[in-house]
């Protein structure tokens, strides 16, 4: 892996002795191009300046705090169940996933555990969520790459799972659905039956993908060895999620704690990839979109039935402590460090969300790259705006 | 062959070429745009497109006509307001230059001189100099960088698609498009001449050469880098709005008819049928009927290839700036030239 | 994989082997550096290191240890709130506060902690490091050198705490315009939009019609 990153430091430096060269001879200079806030391939207000000789990008910089809503400082006048509402908002495509950590981090400083039943519903929406965040991701890729038809077959797809959402939950986006020890309500009748008819289509849905964008030759030539992070450079900018697999590390949270969720219970696969590309990271993602419909159909199968919420409190206290709990979100790993003084509400809440380390590593891998690589490289470390900024 | 032509008077056959230069220019573009741009992008994508303007959103053109006439004309504080201002017209005047030299039929056509093929080849470039002029006045930097990006593209592809084009002027024996036509019609396969012999056959990989080329010609998705909306927000287009920006975009579906019609003239047969069908042997057998006949006949033949040209620009990623040059000077370029030795010596030994 | 919280409920002091061992392991790697530590069973591993070593002992435990997976970067203020909630009336009184300053897990001697989380992305275990930051001179080492991911958390507690990273190579704001002053996140820094208006939502549990007191630990099990 570091004969890759080498690789492409040599190449940058000796491009670079090159291009000093030329630019000597014929006096040229740079240009300071300013990628967003508003521009449409920064998914949100992130904005990029980048340093440009010609097409070739000499530094790069995010600046971010766009959209910093504070939501570090609100938790702290807020109750722990009104926390949920908030932390809704922070991967906002993939939204009960972030409910999850924050309720079991709190469950687990009153040291409860949501009934058997309740878990397996968290976890089939929790893939849910994920499936709807990384299938848009799959059709969005398309578009930053010029396809524009794969968007589009994205946004028909997902909204069969954002149904399946609103059925289970009432909300398409924010479900705001998960309660300290248990869920709010059980599932809906018939919602099994369509969610199952519903994971055939995502699958259908990922193989049309796979065709459309993953077979073709440009995507390919505009994707393999673009973006290469090494496994110890991943590793130090704590990267994670798809973007961590894809650089030949193994390692999934879903997997490897043990959480009080239902993802130990069945079998399913972890993909890596050892290149670390952007066409890696791409392709893991397509690949966990497809394992999570497996997962969430092989739930289905096993589901448990008994009531959805333990005995807990009418209002809720959660004893003095601290407690740190994490896990694998669409985005990668999202965790909650949560304080309590043995108040109402949480005494300090570290929100550690994925996007944050995934893009801090932008401003070492944009160096050398073409503007068109911006691009492709930002959409596969896949980020979103709340994500960064919370 | 005169016999329609000579009795109409010259005023009266100047209205009727600029009348049908007009309508060679804009009916395509509007076809096009509502057939392919509307409503095949559409079905691809398991939507409907426009469909509440007219019935099956037919009227939707004129929709978007009227709104973009109502914008507001904007132009940057610190652009070259004049070079701004012409750009999108030096854009639109070449597409009008550029369907000058298309034959319709035996006696529609608008000049007919010898050196149509290069006169089209050259003055297609025009449209280079007018995307260039509009990345650089419009003062953005995003622009600057997609009107270098479309010169780059545009000189590079603009040789393979004249020596894609040298394989047929050398089958033809002729420069001149009107003969390329009848040349095909005309001739035969093998002594059968049930089909004429449409280059298509016979230049097939310049064929493909010319339309990758056209593709990049027009900025159509596999080489879209100078609009780029993913990273360049729209390029060169970018400061444009209400009525400088409907130039540039009837300008660049208008240049995609004309091209192909040009690609229909240079392999398809052009307006012609087989002339054994009716017994015809040369231009001058020609029935009058085939003036009317022959825009039709070119109208469907542009429409299929308006088709493929669209059809590609939905399915496909863009490519990278250098791997688009590449892809012209290793790839595109050798491959023509074997062509045009390979035509020409099967034109010596036949 | 069955919880080991739950293996071992029943049992009075509960164990965690794992955590025990690397606890060990941690202590001989950083000798008297490590100051506090604590294990919360089945969960995580609090160590807290003096100040002056915060880098080191982070550099120590990636070499020796295996913890090379950098998680996030952090501080607490452990001043409790002079604001409390805001769910009272401004225009009332202002009520005595609590405002004696009880550090958490593995203790600690400063208003402000910066803490961090490390992990072995061999093993999956992960620990949480806590150091003291000066009341007087909020400054602690960098880890940009150690963990260049450090460099943008820095950053954010930096401007969110008014904490310093001694070699961090640039301490520029990250969310907030450049001539902001204060940092939002230390308790004593008010959250304005609760102080012109309570929020409603603090209070909004009403007594159940015939229902016991609110302290009745009444489940809504169905």
């Amino acid at each position: 892996m570091t004969i890759i990153g080498d690789r492409q430091q040599l190449a940058y430096i000796a491009s670079q002795a090159a291009d000093a060269r030329v630019n000597v001879e014929l006096e040229t200079e740079g240009m300071t191009l300013n990628i967003g806030p508003q521009h449409p391939a920064t998914h949100g207000t992130l904005r990029i300046i980048a340093r440009l000789d010609g097409e070739q990008v000499l530094w790069a910089e995010p600046s971010c705090g766009y959209m910093h809503r504070g939501y570090e400082k609100l938790t702290e006048v807020r109750t722990f169940p009104q926390v949920t509402a908030l932390v809704n908002r922070i991967d906002w495509l993939g939204s009960f996933a972030n409910e999850v950590p924050f309720i079991l981090a709190a469950e687990q400083l009153m040291e409860i555990e949501a009934p058997p039943r309740a878990q397996w519903i968290r976890t089939i929406l929790f893939e849910l969520s994920r499936i709807a965040n990384v299938s848009l991701f799959l059709g969005d890729l398309g578009v930053q790459l010029g396809a524009i038809t794969p968007v589009f077959f994205a946004f028909r797809d997902r909204e069969y799972v954002l149904n399946l959402i609103e059925g289970a939950t009432g909300g398409r986006f924010h479900p705001n659905f998960d309660r300290i020890g248990g869920l709010k309500d059980d599932l809906p009748a018939g919602w099994v039956d369509e969610t199952r008819a519903v994971m055939k289509k995502m699958r259908k849905f990922c193989d049309e993908i796979e065709n459309l964008l993953f077979g073709n030759e440009i995507f390919e030539s505009r994707t393999r060895g673009i973006g290469v992070i090494p496994r110890d450079v991943a590793l130090q900018y704590g990267m994670s999620g798809a973007n961590l697999r894809a650089s030949g590390v193994d390692w999934d949270l879903r997997r490897d704690q043990s959480l009080p969720m239902a993802w130990d219970k069945v079998d399913w696969k972890v993909w890596t990839h050892l290149d670390g590309d952007s066409y890696a990271r791409c392709w893991i993602r397509l690949q966990e979109t497809r394992e999570s419909t497996y997962i969430v159909e092989r739930l289905l199968d096993t589901l448990p039935s008994g009531p959805v919420m333990t005995k807990v409190p009418r209002i809720i206290k959660v004893p003095e402590g601290e407690a740190w709990v994490s896990t694998e979100n669409p985005l990668g790993e999202m965790g909650y460090y949560v304080v309590s003084k043995g108040d109402l509400g949480p005494f300090r809440v570290k929100i550690r969300s994925a996007s944050f380390n995934n893009i801090s590593i932008v401003p070492w891998l944009l160096k050398g790259v073409y503007v068109p690589d911006i691009i492709t490289i930002l959409a596969s470390l896949y980020f979103i705006l709340g994500d960064i900024d919370r | 062959m005169f016999a329609l032509l000579s009795s109409i008077p010259y005023w009266g056959q100047t209205i009727l070429r600029l009348l049908g230069g007009s309508v060679a220019v804009l009916l395509p573009a509007g076809t096009i745009v509502y057939l392919f741009l509307f409503k095949m992008m559409s079905f691809m994508q398991s939507r409907l497109g426009p469909m509440e303007a007219g019935p099956y959103g037919s009227m939707q053109l004129f929709a978007e006509v009227g709104k973009w006439l109502q914008k507001e004309d904007l132009m940057p504080e610190r652009a070259d307001k004049f070079v701004f201002k012409i750009a999108p017209l030096v854009v639109l005047s070449s597409t009008f230059l550029l369907v000058v030299v298309v034959p319709f039929g035996p006696d529609a056509w608008i000049t007919n001189f010898e050196a149509g093929v290069f006169y089209a080849l050259a003055v297609s470039s025009v449209s280079v100099l007018g995307i260039l002029m509009a990345g650089w006045a419009s003062a953005n930097k995003y622009s600057l960088l997609g009107g270098l990006r479309a010169a780059g593209q545009l000189i590079a592809y603009e040789l393979p698609m004249i020596l894609a084009v040298v394989g047929v002027v050398i089958q033809a024996g002729s420069m001149n498009l009107q003969d390329i036509v009848v040349a095909q019609n005309a001739g035969s396969i093998f002594g059968w001449d049930g089909l004429g012999n449409p280059y298509l056959l016979t230049q097939f990989i310049g064929f493909l050469i010319f339309m990758i080329a056209v593709q990049a010609e027009l900025t159509q998705t596999p080489f879209d880098m100078p609009i780029a909306e993913s990273e360049l927000v729209s390029g060169y287009m970018t400061e444009y709005s209400g009525f400088r920006f409907l130039i540039f975009f009837i300008g660049e579906f208008a240049t995609a008819g004309v091209f192909a019609f040009i690609a229909s003239v240079l392999f398809l047969g052009g307006w012609g049928v087989p002339f054994s069908w009716f017994g015809w042997t040369g231009i001058n057998d020609v029935d009058n009927w085939m003036n009317v006949g022959g825009p039709l006949i070119m109208l469907t033949k542009m429409l299929g290839l308006a088709f493929i040209i669209m059809w590609v620009r939905f399915s496909y990623p863009r490519f990278r700036e250098d791997q688009l040059q590449r892809f012209a000077w290793k790839i595109l370029i050798p491959i023509s030239l074997v062509n045009i030795v390979a035509t020409s010596v099967l034109k010596v030994a036949f | 994989m069955s919880s080991p919280t739950d293996s071992s409920a029943e049992a009075a002091p509960r164990h965690d082997a794992m955590r025990e061992q690397l606890l060990s392991d941690v202590s001989a790697c950083l000798g008297s550096a490590l100051l506090q530590s604590h294990i919360n069973v089945g969960n995580d591993l609090c160590v807290r290191v003096a100040t002056d070593t915060w880098a080191t002992s982070a550099a120590a435990l990636k070499t020796s240890l295996g913890f090379d997976y950098f998680c996030f970067l952090s501080a607490i203020d452990w001043l409790p709130s002079p604001f409390g909630k805001g769910e009272e009336d401004p225009t009332a009184e202002p009520v005595e506060r609590d405002t004696e300053i009880k550090q958490g897990l593995a203790g600690g001697e400063t208003r402000l902690q910066v803490f961090a989380r490390i992990v072995n992305h061999r093993t999956h275990v992960g620990i949480t490091m806590k150091a003291d930051v000066p009341d007087a001179t909020p400054v602690v080492p960098s880890w940009v050198s150690v963990f260049t991911g450090a460099n943008w958390h820095e950053r954010e507690a930096h401007e969110m705490f008014g904490i310093s990273f001694a070699g961090h190579p640039d301490l520029r704001n990250m969310y907030l315009p450049t001539d902001f002053e204060g940092h939002p996140l230390r308790k004593d820094f008010p959250l304005l939009a609760r102080m012109v208006k309570p929020w409603p939502g603090i209070v909004d549990v009403e007594p159940l019609p015939g229902g016991g007191d609110e302290d009745d630990a009444e489940g809504s099990a169905e």
